[in-house]
């Protein structure tokens, strides 16, 4: 086989390869170059079990950003989640964030609801209204045990 | 008893020399490369023999690969009534699993035994020797553009693999069982994030490193070795042992890289 054969042969090996990881980095990964504008919210919730950074933050089911860290505060025994909002998505002061599953036993999410204050929040601001995750086992544990004495 | 003990150390030793000797010429290999002149065109040679040529070897592979997966996935799934979770399964797997392993091993199989092959005649045969009476460096000259084209032909290899085992994956998912396009689409691009697509990369770099590196290793070193007066004989002994070393360093690096890198 003659040298350019070679070269050419081997140049499209190479471009197939670098379109192959291209198409699973940016497609299936998920990975933009061109980050999205957006800005930080912050939200303390007493329990947020398992949640992790990443995680999708959903208003009327759509996503509008992440979760983008997780901190925890040793004074008041809360965790502080900042999460990126897309940079139009307009969040009002009086806004809801509540920490969801996704179905019974599916991932963690937050989840947005709007408020109807005119007042719109700014990056670093933080949201008030925080509900926490609910856990499956203590709601059972609740049931079962739920006023122990009484029905004895 | 004194026999098997002695029999014992003296497997011990060699497999340690022979360890030792791997690391010494990517070592000797690493600083020769980064030495003047620099020679491209033997490297692309390389990436010809041990990447594009295995092109078709790897469709094919990859393509059953994420038929199977497919297949299994859906039976399984099926069970619980969770199909939607088929493209994420194979996903998962393929990009984080399957494609760097898969790839490496097929890469020993076809380009690694060559390369052990190659080295080893050349050993026997004193061309090495030669080279070096004219002063030209061995490591230089062959052992350097092999382990620089398999560290790049082996993740392009990987990621061609990918993209043919998710293809197989929905054909079996969505054409042949009728998995709803959307779910499956969908559920691959939220359950695969970029520390997967990474972890795929790093994983193809260290096995295209090692694959090569050993292999190499095996044959260069063959006149070291008990292999060494055995002429042909030799030659397909050292080779065996290249392909049987390799894979296994393979696995075993993809098990560390694994619980390492997560």
């Amino acid at each position: 086989m003659s040298k350019f054969n070679i070269q050419l042969v081997t140049g499209i090996f190479v471009a197939l390869g670098i379109a192959a990881f291209t198409y699973a980095a940016v497609n299936i990964g998920g990975v933009s170059f061109r980050e999205q504008p957006s800005y930080t919210l912050k939200a303390r919730f007493t329990s947020i079990s398992g949640l992790r950074t990443g995680a999708v933050v959903e208003a009327a089911g759509v996503r509008i950003g992440t979760v983008s860290n997780i901190e925890f505060d040793p004074e008041t025994y809360e965790a502080v989640v900042s999460l990126r909002i897309n940079q139009n998505v307009p969040v009002q002061e009086d806004a809801i964030a509540a920490i969801r599953t996704q179905g019974i036993i599916g991932e963690k999410y937050v989840k947005l609801t709007p408020g109807g204050f005119d007042e719109l929040l700014e990056d670093g601001d933080e949201i008030l209204e925080t509900e926490s995750a609910v856990s499956l086992e203590e709601l059972v544990s609740k049931y079962i045990f739920g006023g122990g004495s009484s029905s004895q | 008893m004194i026999k098997a003990l002695e029999t014992l150390g003296a497997t011990v030793l060699e497999s340690l020399e022979m360890i030792g000797r791997t690391f010494n010429l990517l070592l000797v290999t690493v600083w020769e490369m980064l030495q003047p002149p620099y020679r491209f065109y033997p490297i692309v040679r390389q990436m010809y023999f041990i990447g594009a040529r295995s092109i078709s070897l790897i469709v094919i592979s990859g393509v059953t690969i994420g038929m199977v997966l497919g297949l299994q996935f859906y039976y399984i799934l099926e069970r619980f009534g969770s199909t939607d979770l088929l493209g994420s399964g194979v996903a998962l797997g393929v990009i984080r699993e399957l494609g760097p392993v898969m790839t490496a091993l097929m890469v020993v199989g076809r380009a690694g035994s060559a390369i052990t092959a190659e080295l080893g005649i050349m050993r026997t045969t004193n061309q090495i020797d030669a080279l070096e009476c004219m002063a030209i460096s061995p490591d230089k000259f062959l052992v350097g553009p092999k382990v620089i084209a398999g560290i790049l032909s082996v993740p392009l290899l990987t990621h061609i693999f990918d993209f043919v085992a998710l293809f197989g994956g929905y054909f079996v998912g969505v054409v042949m069982f009728s998995v709803p396009e959307g779910s499956y689409m969908n559920g691959m691009v939220d359950a695969v994030q970029w520390v997967d697509v990474r972890l795929g990369l790093v994983k193809s770099l260290i096995f295209g490193l090692l694959v090569t590196l050993i292999c190499a290793a095996q044959g260069y070193y063959m006149h070291l070795t008990k292999a060494g007066s055995q002429g042909a004989e030799g030659v397909s002994f050292v080779t065996t042992n290249a392909v049987v070393l390799s894979s296994i360093s393979v696995l075993f690096a993809d098990f560390l890289i694994g619980a390492l890198l997560q």
